[in-house]
């Protein structure tokens, strides 16, 4: 309830009281990009790229599938899963690290393209960037400064590699998701969990002198499979569950070894649903896990009002994740 | 803790995470070339090597540890150390 006013205090508005994710969308580049051709390519083969990374195709945007493009295409798909108008959003998000330049940014174009004015920022946490912006949008919406806000990740990761490098190249591709977030009488978003660690920032990062991503791949995957899972565990706690609760991890799509070593650090029950889009989309960054979301949900592969772990990690290094109750 | 039983440790790991017959870690093999370990398996043995021996193997040193034996000398004298 509004406090009364008085000479110093500023009234706050009435949230909701929960948030929800009422829909979710994709945007899959065209271009597919095979273990096969890279080996034309690279000094790499298939089964080298399968057993590091899990990896056998990726997808590669084109001409018309610019940020902006597959953000506005995966926010248009999201609006009509979710059965809301794009005059209905109040608030876009876009987290992203592969604008081309920082200004203008992609959430005021993307909110034109769907044909809304709605308030709107970028959200700059590489591949944890999605969980931050989910977890603005979910707040926001209780704290009552938003009724809908529709939250899209989205990179296109292949403009920052060295296409000579066969230690990004194989792993990294394009792609948007993208999920409306609303009101709920029963909160369906978890409270967030997040972490940094601003000391080794240089594991992943554009270097110096070119304009390309380098990444120390042993150290990020010893770091990824061994520092997530007490925050898997926390997340889980501030939702109220436990990890034996969960019925699916949607981790960010780093890696397929990196996803199999934190389930089983995580102990899920049997049965309980790991997204692996990662095989056939490739690490896209921010995009990754509502990509993931979307073709769980595209195949049926998830239990009604399900509890899953959203988890994204990366450059930075940065954490976030929360538990999630959805479709 | 002597060389000895540091190996028959290391083995067990190694045999655990990639599936390689215990009795080919030997001193003198190499991770990469004898035992076919790839940098991301190599990651997972340091990492239970640091678990199993209580020892500390920073990211920096690992590319330093071609061979078993270079393995065992690691742990033997971090061990001393801590």
């Amino acid at each position: 309830m509004p406090s009364a006013p008085s000479p110093s205090g500023l009234r706050v508005c009435a949230g909701a009281p929960g948030a929800a994710i009422l829909g979710v969308g994709a945007a899959r580049p065209r271009t597919v990009l095979t273990n096969a051709e890279l080996e034309q390519r690279l000094d790499t083969s298939d089964e080298w790229i399968r057993t590091r990374t899990g990896i056998t195709e990726r997808r590669v945007a084109g001409e018309g599938e610019s940020v902006v493009d597959l953000g506005a295409e995966a926010g248009a798909k999201a609006l009509a899963h979710a059965g809301v108008l794009p005059g209905e959003i109040d608030l876009v998000l876009v987290a992203t690290s592969t604008l081309e330049f920082a200004m203008p940014q992609a959430a005021p174009q993307v909110a034109a393209r769907l044909g809304s004015q709605a308030g709107g920022f970028d959200v700059g946490a590489a591949c944890a960037g999605f969980c931050y912006a989910l977890a603005a949008a979910a707040d926001a919406i209780r704290a009552g400064t938003a009724r809908q806000v529709l939250v899209v990740g989205v990179d296109r990761m292949t403009d920052i590699l060295d296409p000579g490098d066969r230690g990004t190249v194989p792993i990294f591709g394009d792609g948007a998701g993208a999920v409306v977030v609303g009101a709920s009488e029963e909160n369906r978003i978890g409270p967030v969990v997040m972490a940094s660690d601003g000391e080794r920032s240089g594991l992943i990062a554009r270097a110096a002198d070119a304009p390309v991503l380098v990444m120390d791949g042993p150290a990020v995957f010893r770091w990824a499979t061994t520092s997530l899972l007490p925050y898997a565990r926390l997340a889980c706690e501030r939702a109220g569950i436990t990890l034996a609760d969960l019925d699916g991890l949607v981790a960010h799509q780093a890696n397929v070894r990196i996803i199999d070593a934190l389930a089983r650090a995580m102990k899920l029950r049997p049965g309980a649903v790991i997204a692996r889009d990662i095989v056939t989309t490739g690490n896209t960054s921010a995009g990754s896990i509502p990509l993931a979301l979307e073709a769980l949900v595209t195949q049926g592969d998830l239990p009604d009002g399900g509890r899953l772990l959203l988890i994204g990690f990366g450059s930075g290094l940065t954490v976030a994740g929360q538990v999630v109750s959805f479709p | 803790m002597t060389d000895e039983e540091v190996l028959a440790g290391l083995a067990e790991i190694v045999n655990e995470i990639a599936g390689v017959p215990a009795a080919d870690v030997v001193p003198s093999a190499s991770f990469t070339d004898d035992l076919d370990l790839d940098s991301l398996t190599m990651v997972e043995v340091v990492v239970a090597c640091e678990e199993k021996f209580n020892v500390r193997i920073p990211d920096d040193d690992v590319p330093g540890l071609k061979t078993v034996g270079d393995a065992v000398a690691y742990v033997r004298a971090a061990g001393v150390a801590a």
